[in-house]
């Protein structure tokens, strides 16, 4: 048995996990915009009683985002250049 | 002045530098090395020419002014970049298929080749760019006035204007040299690419560098930092939402339209797949690059006296600190980032304007003076490249010239990027929207270009400079609702924002109706279904997952030609050969061979061999074209497939009819032998009787004898005649199938015994019979007086035909689970091979002496085991005859 | 001396009756019921008249006619064909062959008497 390492044979789910981080891809772009909008509905200076949200603060959301989205980018290239990392690792759940 | 001096021989040194780098490049791109200059990292460097002067210095400044806001000319690009999926990637592959040189190219392609399109992209572009071009200019000539002054941060001492003049005539120089080396057909500069990426990383790592400085050096650390950033005046949380949603989809298009990333996101592309890896390793960059944007801000806004220029705090803070080869390091960068951008951005307006622009008119004017030779056009195209880059890079210093250095470095910039973002509806428009057309292209492109031009370029000279007062006050002609900052009366509006807002949906308003009611030509809707279809079209010479997607269109084109399963049959069985479990196999060359030769079966060899080269080859003109031929060749197969199933219906018909009437034929063949052998079995005793009757009654003088034998042959003959007739009823009858059975039950002994008996009757010597039956009784349950029937004609055949000596007759029983088996053997001479066949048949004698049998004994015989689901048959046997009789032990029931 | 015939048939019953006829008719009657043999049969006796039966174990009656025919010394020889076959096809065909009468069983005994007189009379 071992001596032959013959691919395993899940194909179709291998495709499907691809199709679904090519979905995931897709999204990917949609939630960014989204939570980079989120700055939009902040306090400001001189709008209401609200004291208007720290710069240090606004800095570490917006570049808080932004590395969370490359992360999940890198994430995302390396599970669908390499199937089988990132399939095996979804197998016992899927 | 000394360090001036220094600061020249630094940046000849970095110059040369790059000369060195960009020819080694070439060089090995030459010699096929290209493994390192076509990785995904260059390619993402080389997209950093987004950052230019005016992000690296610009960008400080901007957060000095606006806070966070800066940050949105990095969201957009990042934004497109992780969407690559949604438009980069059939950008890519647009750019790719239909080997687009620029973004005037890509237009105009999908426009149906319209070189009007392509010219009024081009004036755009130039118009467009060209301030920018400027930009580069003035941020390298003043970073040089404020190191030789830090003092002096606008008019430094020294000759600024000679400065840029000197400054665009070397990278003019530069990009002369490395961008029209060769005329490569894909349009790639691999030595200015390499170039560009090495820049990419001074320039980062000269602001990361003064970022590390400011943070750690100066602000004690990321926690000061942060509260130093909160207590500064930009500390409070201060956002126009318009400008920061309006900005970030500003930079987001001008990213997908600045001719420069274009050139450096098509058509430098080396490889699809470079840009999944770019799609988050650039954001990372743009991260990186923006990170300490806001802290330099902060602490140039403490350290620095007011007035100072924050556009250039990346510069002025090191300086500041006594940092002196940091702002030798920050003045590389910026230095980089400006001539990164303006060799680029200068390539790929040179390739527009000479592609559309001056080539047409060298040619047109060439073709009254006779046929143009091709080595001659040549020499035209890389000459016409040069001069358009030394007029684009002369534009730009004249502009420069012009504008005085007026203006903040962040205003031309957006002025800028909504002139290209102009682009953006024709280019997503002719990719998504297949109907949009060449006359829709153009009007929003020009409504664009108007407004853009009304509301954001013109304004940008200033009031008076070249719209006067009173139309900034009350509109073109007066008209109140063509105010250029107040478009239609709406004021308050942001003026960059309004610029965008109104240029780009007039331009779309324009692009859609103008496609709507116009009509496009052959070659657009070609062209539009090639590029809005094209990953249906094309194969991926490199494509991300490169060879199984070139595989894939192969078999999606087989199966069109071969039909789906002897498509698949073929690729699983090549894919087999080569070693892989799929169902896929590598292009490889042998494959395609194979490949192309059965389709060559279908389509013709010229065909195949274009087909296959096409989908193989990548690069792909009419892909749609082969692939209708294809759709055609296979329908004419399919009909040709129909005729010919129909044609092989009417030979089948044709044949069944054939086979009928050689039945009928031979039907009434054996009817004829029929009622010639009935005439004759019937005549022949007739005659006898005849005659004898005759003889009794006329001859006279017969003896008593005499007439007794007479008589007696009479008798035996009518008895003849009425046997003669009953074997033709029976015989009738079970041929006819009219038989009813009557089934009852015995023991098989006891029927073979009566047979025996029966036949034994009418003959003076009986022939011995040897009995062999099982120990147990064999019962039947079957019509036995049929049964009798057989046996009784087995055993007379054997009593009058068994020539020999001691004739003697074994019946044998035996018995399995579902059969009787009963054996008639004789031990008289074998009936001739020649003749077996025939003992079955109607009328044949066996060896008829006596002319008593009508031959149709057997005939019965296996006429009734039919009906009895058994059978009766000649065994071969070396010594007498044998009949093996089968007979069910229960009779089976009829069917109806 | 009597006048020979030669009688080829193979029903015993129809020999003995033709037999019984011709030779109250003053004929030597000669019997041979094998077609293979009938010419050399012929050749042997060198009859004045054959009657010849259609259908015979060996060789039909048309065949020995057929053949009969072909020798000159047999071509102007009464050949009396009886059949119990009696399709026109059959005896066109006779006809053509050459036979002298074509007669189909059963036969009345004058006709057949009748029938040798006329063909031994010329």
């Amino acid at each position: 048995m071992a001596s032959k390492p013959k691919p395993p044979i899940f194909l179709e789910r291998r495709s499907y996990r691809k199709r679904r981080l090519m979905d995931a891809v897709r999204l990917l772009p949609v939630v960014g915009a989204l939570l980079w909008m989120v700055p939009l509905i902040w306090p400001v200076v001189g709008e209401g009683d609200v004291p208007p949200q720290q710069l240090s603060n606004a800095a570490v959301y917006v570049f808080g985002v932004w590395v969370l989205l490359i992360v999940l980018s890198a994430f995302l290239w390396r599970a669908i250049k390499a199937p089988d990392a990132g399939v095996s690792s979804d197998e016992g759940q899927g | 002045m000394a360090s001036i001096n220094l600061l020249i021989g630094v940046c000849v040194a970095y110059a040369v530098l790059l000369f060195i780098i960009a020819f080694a490049a070439e060089r090995g791109a030459a010699q096929g090395r290209r493994a390192w200059l076509g990785s995904p990292v260059v390619y993402t460097l080389s997209l950093s020419i987004y950052c230019t002067a005016w992000t690296f210095y610009g960008a400080v400044g901007y957060a000095a002014r606006s806070g966070m806001e800066f940050v949105t000319i990095y969201l957009g690009p990042s934004l497109v970049m992780i969407g690559w999926w949604w438009v980069l990637r059939k950008l890519v592959r647009i750019g790719r298929a239909q080997r687009a040189t620029s973004v005037a190219d890509l237009i105009s392609s999908r426009y149906g080749k319209s070189n009007a399109l392509a010219i009024l992209v081009t004036v755009m572009a130039v118009i467009g760019v060209t301030p920018y071009i400027a930009l580069q200019l003035q941020s390298v000539t003043t970073s040089l006035a404020i190191f030789a002054d830090p003092s002096e941060a606008t008019d430094g001492g020294m000759n600024q204007t000679q400065a840029a003049f000197w400054i665009a005539f070397g990278l003019a120089i530069f990009t002369v040299l490395f961008g029209t080396r060769n005329l490569n057909t894909n349009e790639r500069h691999d030595g200015v690419v390499m170039a560009i990426a090495v820049e990419a990383v001074v320039k980062l790592f000269a602001l990361v560098a003064v970022g590390v400085f400011v943070v750690w050096g100066i602000a004690g650390g990321p926690t000061q930092m942060m509260a130093q950033i909160d207590a500064s005046s930009i500390g409070a949380w201060s956002l126009d939402g318009s400008r920061w949603l309006a900005l970030t989809a500003l930079s987001g298009a001008a990213f997908l339209c600045l001719p420069r990333m274009f050139q450096v996101l098509v058509v430098e592309n080396d490889d699809e797949r470079h840009l999944q890896v770019a799609a988050w390793a650039f954001p990372l960059y743009l991260m990186l690059m923006s990170l300490f944007v806001v802290p330099i801000a902060v602490v140039g806004l403490d350290l620095l006296p007011a007035g100072s220029n924050p556009d250039f705090f990346v510069l002025s803070v090191p300086l500041s600190q006594g940092q002196d080869g940091l702002a030798m390091l920050s003045f590389l960068g910026g230095f980089s980032s400006a001539t990164s951008m303006v060799i680029v951005a200068t390539l790929a307006l040179s390739t527009m304007v000479s592609n559309h622009v001056v080539m047409p008119i060298y040619l047109s004017v060439k073709d009254t003076g006779g046929a143009s030779v091709s080595g001659d056009v040549r020499n035209v195209v890389i000459l016409s490249r040069r001069v358009s880059i030394l007029v684009i890079i002369a534009l730009g210093y004249l502009y420069y010239r012009m504008s005085g250095g007026s203006g903040a470095l962040a205003a031309i910039g957006l002025i800028s990027f909504v002139g290209v973002a102009q682009f953006l509806p024709a280019m997503l428009g002719g990719i998504f929207w297949r109907a949009s057309t060449r006359v829709g292209a153009a009007c929003g492109l020009f409504v664009g270009f108007v407004v853009w031009s009304f509301t954001s370029l013109l304004p940008s000279f200033g009031e008076g400079a070249v719209l006067s007062q009173s139309v900034f006050d009350s509109g073109v002609f007066g008209i109140n609702l063509l105010r250029p900052l107040a478009l239609f009366g709406i004021e308050g509006i942001d003026s960059t924002v309004h610029a965008f807002i109104w240029s780009l949906s007039l331009n779309i308003l324009a692009f859609v109706v103008g496609s709507l009611v116009s009509f496009p030509t052959p070659l657009e809707r070609l062209q539009g279904a090639q590029f809005v279809n094209v990953f249906a079209h094309t194969g991926h010479a490199k494509g991300w997952s490169a060879t199984a997607a070139a595989s894939e269109d192969l078999m999606i084109m087989a199966q069109r030609i071969l039909g789906p399963d002897e498509a698949q049959a073929l690729f699983r069985a090549q894919a087999l050969s080569q070693g892989s479990d799929g169902y896929l196999p590598d292009p490889t060359p042998e494959f395609l061979e194979h490949l192309e030769r059965e389709l060559a079966g279908s389509v013709g060899a010229a065909t195949a061999h274009a087909m296959v080269g096409q989908l193989v080859g990548g690069a792909t003109v009419s892909v749609q074209d082969l692939m209708a031929v294809a759709d055609e060749s296979a329908q004419l197969l399919e009909y040709s497939t129909q005729l010919e199933a129909k044609s092989a219906e009417l030979t089948r018909t044709a044949g069944q009819l054939r086979d009928a009437n050689n039945m009928l034929t031979q039907l009434s063949v054996q009817k004829d032998a029929f009622l010639s052998q009935i005439s004759h079995e019937l005549r022949t005793p007739m005659t006898s009787i005849r005659s004898f009757s005759e003889i009794l009654r006329d001859a006279e003088g017969l003896t008593e004898p005499e007439q007794t034998k007479y008589a007696s042959i009479i008798h035996q003959e009518s008895i003849r005649l009425t046997r003669l007739l009953d074997d033709l009823l029976d015989l009738s009858v079970l041929e006819n199938g009219q038989v009813s059975l009557n089934v009852s039950s015995g023991p098989l002994n006891d029927v073979i015994e009566h047979a025996v008996l029966t036949a034994q009757a009418g003959f003076n010597a009986a022939l011995p019979v040897i009995r062999r039956y099982p120990d147990r009784a064999v019962p039947m349950s079957t019509d036995l007086d049929r049964l009798s029937q057989v046996f009784i004609n087995l055993i007379t055949n054997a009593q009058k035909y068994c020539q020999s000596d001691a004739p003697e007759l074994t019946i044998e029983v035996a018995q399995d689970e579902t059969f009787a088996l009963i054996m008639f053997r004789d031990n008289g001479v074998p009936i001739p091979a020649t003749t077996r066949a025939l003992i079955f048949e109607k009328f044949a004698r066996i060896n008829d002496q006596d002319g008593s049998g009508a031959g149709l004994g057997l005939a019965i015989c296996r006429e009734i085991m039919t009906r009895l689901g058994g059978d009766v048959t000649y065994v071969p046997a070396s010594l007498g005859n044998c009949f093996l009789v089968r007979v069910p032990l229960n009779v089976p029931m009829p069917e109806t | 001396m009597s006048k020979r015939v030669l009688l080829v048939e193979d029903e015993p019953n129809i020999i003995e009756a033709v037999s019984f006829l011709l030779s109250r008719d003053g004929w030597h009657v000669d019997t041979h019921s094998d077609g293979g043999t009938a010419v050399a049969k012929v050749q042997e006796l060198e009859p004045d008249l054959v009657v010849l039966d259609h259908m015979l174990p060996g060789k039909s009656g048309m065949d020995i006619l057929t053949e009969l025919r072909g020798d000159a010394a047999y071509k102007d020889l009464p050949i009396l064909m009886l059949t119990a076959r009696g399709q026109m096809r059959d005896r066109a065909l006779a006809e053509e062959a050459g036979v002298s009468r074509f007669m189909t069983k059963p036969f009345s005994n004058t006709e057949v008497l009748n029938a040798v007189r006329d063909l031994t009379r010329a």
